[in-house]
């Protein structure tokens, strides 16, 4: 699966209260509405600058907080297609891929706002089209490789009925 | 090479030699969803073409997020949570019943467990020593239908904290120091036992505390062993059953060994907006504070509002506080009543909200104006988390938030506690 989009570039530390208060859900539970939401406190206007496709790149412990599904379910709903970081936090990982949203580990000092990029995950590869760079992916476990090619978790136990490693 | 718990656990119940850093399927024994995340849960079970789920048993619905409903679209998910479990037979604590770790410790768990729970402080009921961590509500539906879940089992820290608490300092402030200074990453994808004499000495109340914010730091699971004080605390709920702890080995391997002596520690404050953003709480001393939580998963136990109870009693909260209460669960509240904790913090100037989640939701129960500064007992202060993002919010033991309450900035409260 090969991957082109533009990266908006975040710092340590990104929250899933940053990816979208709480609060928004008293207006709704469309996921495509309250996609308009997304990242908007820390960064108004977030959701308007995004073409579908392009990534959001952070740096360390993506996703701290709290278990809330509705985080990576906004994100994918929000037109982003992957998220990169240099580390994500644990539920927040387990979410992502559990809904079929890849999540990229890798060195995202090498990207920068607004680079192009493409993401060749078989190969394990990401390619700065902006400034030349390759950038080695951190593989991901075997397991959640098979439930991200299934689609998610929901797929995987549909088609499965139980979990084989 | 011996095991830490973590693993002894994880490998009970895969019924595999569990090290740290292997795959596993584990039983679940407790399955817990609450009304924000519990109906994305029951989506995920449609898609999943689950039609029967093979140990509704296991499975409990907690109620506590949005409690009273602010939102039709709240009333809405309760009902539906409200109607799946009486169709399958799954206990459902009702509104007003409790915060979901709260109930999970007074009702639920036992030592040796694996449990999930559909909201990232599901690690507090470790201190019963059991496997407990938060997940995604896929993630619970998929054990919901199967049972199981898979895990990576964690490398594990362990925390030795020695000697004995100064006056004036809780549990509160130790877990705030050690999340300080582990970093609101430093136990991501790892679990932590806490151990050592101070742990010892700490009543259950305190000890739920500082497993309820070992996801500040990233834990998966936050352990304690069984001693005599959590069986009686096991007894107490009506737990009648042979009580056994799962005792990690002398050798077991620990990623990380932490040694921590509490004997000079002074009381702590995490600033805005990161939990691991604390000093000692004279160096934010002064700060006005316009609003005061106390309560919640975090600090809404008995002991906690008898604390506050014990610096605001007979004295009045400062002109224009916000002090809000919330008991942690029906079993609270009514002690609290019945030791007259309640009408003390009441006189002082103080609203009691049900137990629920209250304005840690950031949806009701008191949001703050923009600019205003909050002190709360609870266990985040993340930009927006009390649903605006123009506040700050400062967390502190109940000591601390009840000596703000009454002088409407941030107080060292020792000067309250004889």
């Amino acid at each position: 699966m090969e991957l082109k989009g533009r990266a908006h570039k975040f710092g340590d530390h990104i929250n899933t209260d940053y990816i979208m208060s709480s609060r928004h859900r008293t207006q709704t539970l469309d996921y495509r509405e309250l996609a308009k939401h997304l990242l908007a406190d820390i960064r108004p206007g977030f959701y308007e600058s995004v073409q579908p496709g392009d990534f959001i790149v952070a740096g360390k412990n993506f996703g701290c907080g709290s278990s809330r599904e509705y985080a990576p379910k906004i994100i994918k709903a929000g037109g982003i297609a992957a998220v990169l970081a240099k580390t994500f936090a644990r539920i927040f990982y387990r979410n992502a891929i559990n809904l079929g949203l890849p999540l990229i580990e890798c060195d995202t000092d090498q990207i920068n706002e607004g680079d192009l990029l493409t993401i060749n995950l078989k190969q394990g590869e990401v390619f700065n089209e902006t400034n030349g760079k390759k950038i080695f992916i951190n593989p991901m476990p075997e397991f959640m490789v098979s439930l991200l090619d299934e689609g998610g978790l929901a797929s995987f136990i549909r088609k499965y009925k139980k979990f084989k490693l | 090479m011996g095991l830490t718990i973590a693993e002894k656990i994880l490998a009970e119940k895969s019924g595999t030699e569990a090290k740290a850093g292997k795959l596993v399927v584990a039983d679940i024994d407790v399955i817990m969803a609450h009304d924000s995340l519990g109906p994305m849960a029951l989506e995920a079970l449609t898609e999943m073409g689950e039609v029967s789920l093979p140990r509704p048993k296991k499975i409990c619905f907690m109620t506590d997020h949005l409690v009273p409903t602010p939102a039709r679209n709240y009333a809405q998910m309760q009902k539906q949570m409200n109607e799946f479990a009486h169709r399958w037979g799954i206990r459902l604590y009702g509104a007003g019943e409790g915060i979901c770790h709260q109930l999970l410790v007074e009702k639920e768990v036992r030592p040796g467990q694996v449990v999930i729970g559909t909201d990232s402080h599901t690690c507090m009921a470790g201190a019963l020593n059991a496997l407990a961590t938060g997940v995604g509500s896929t993630d619970a539906a998929a054990a919901m239908a199967t049972g199981q879940l898979w895990f990576k089992v964690p490398e594990t820290i362990k925390i030795i904290l020695l000697g004995h608490l100064p006056r004036g300092v809780f549990a509160k402030d130790i877990i705030l120091f050690i999340i300080g200074k582990l970093t609101e990453d430093g136990a991501n994808y790892q679990a932590v036992e806490f151990t050592g004499e101070t742990i010892s000495s700490l009543s259950m109340a305190s000890r739920f505390t500082m497993c309820n914010m070992g996801i500040e730091m990233g834990a998966k699971a936050a352990i304690m062993e069984v001693d005599e004080i959590t069986r009686q605390w096991l007894r107490q709920r009506g737990d009648q059953e042979e009580i056994q702890s799962v005792k990690a080995d002398a050798d077991a391997n620990y990623s990380q060994i932490l040694e921590i002596s509490v004997n000079k520690l002074e009381p702590q404050i995490a600033k805005p907006h990161q939990v691991d953003n604390v000093v000692p709480l004279k160096e934010v001393a002064g700060t006005p504070i316009h609003e005061v939580v106390i309560g919640t998963c975090t600090n809404g136990r008995l002991e906690d509002l008898e604390l506050a109870a014990s610096i605001l009693e007979g004295k009045h909260i400062a002109r224009g506080m916000k002090l809000i209460v919330i008991p942690a669960s029906r079993q609270v509240l009514l002690e609290a009543m019945a030791k007259g904790i309640l009408a003390k913090l009441i006189e002082a100037g103080g609203m009691v909200l049900p137990p629920g989640c209250g304005p840690c939701v950031g949806v009701h129960g008191g949001i703050p104006a923009d600019g205003e500064n909050v002190l709360s007992t609870a266990n985040r202060n993340f930009k927006g988390r009390m649903g605006n993002p123009q506040a700050n919010i400062f967390l502190g033991s109940p000591a601390a938030a009840a000596a703000a309450a009454l002088e409407g900035k941030i107080v060292d409260p020792r000067k309250y506690l004889a």
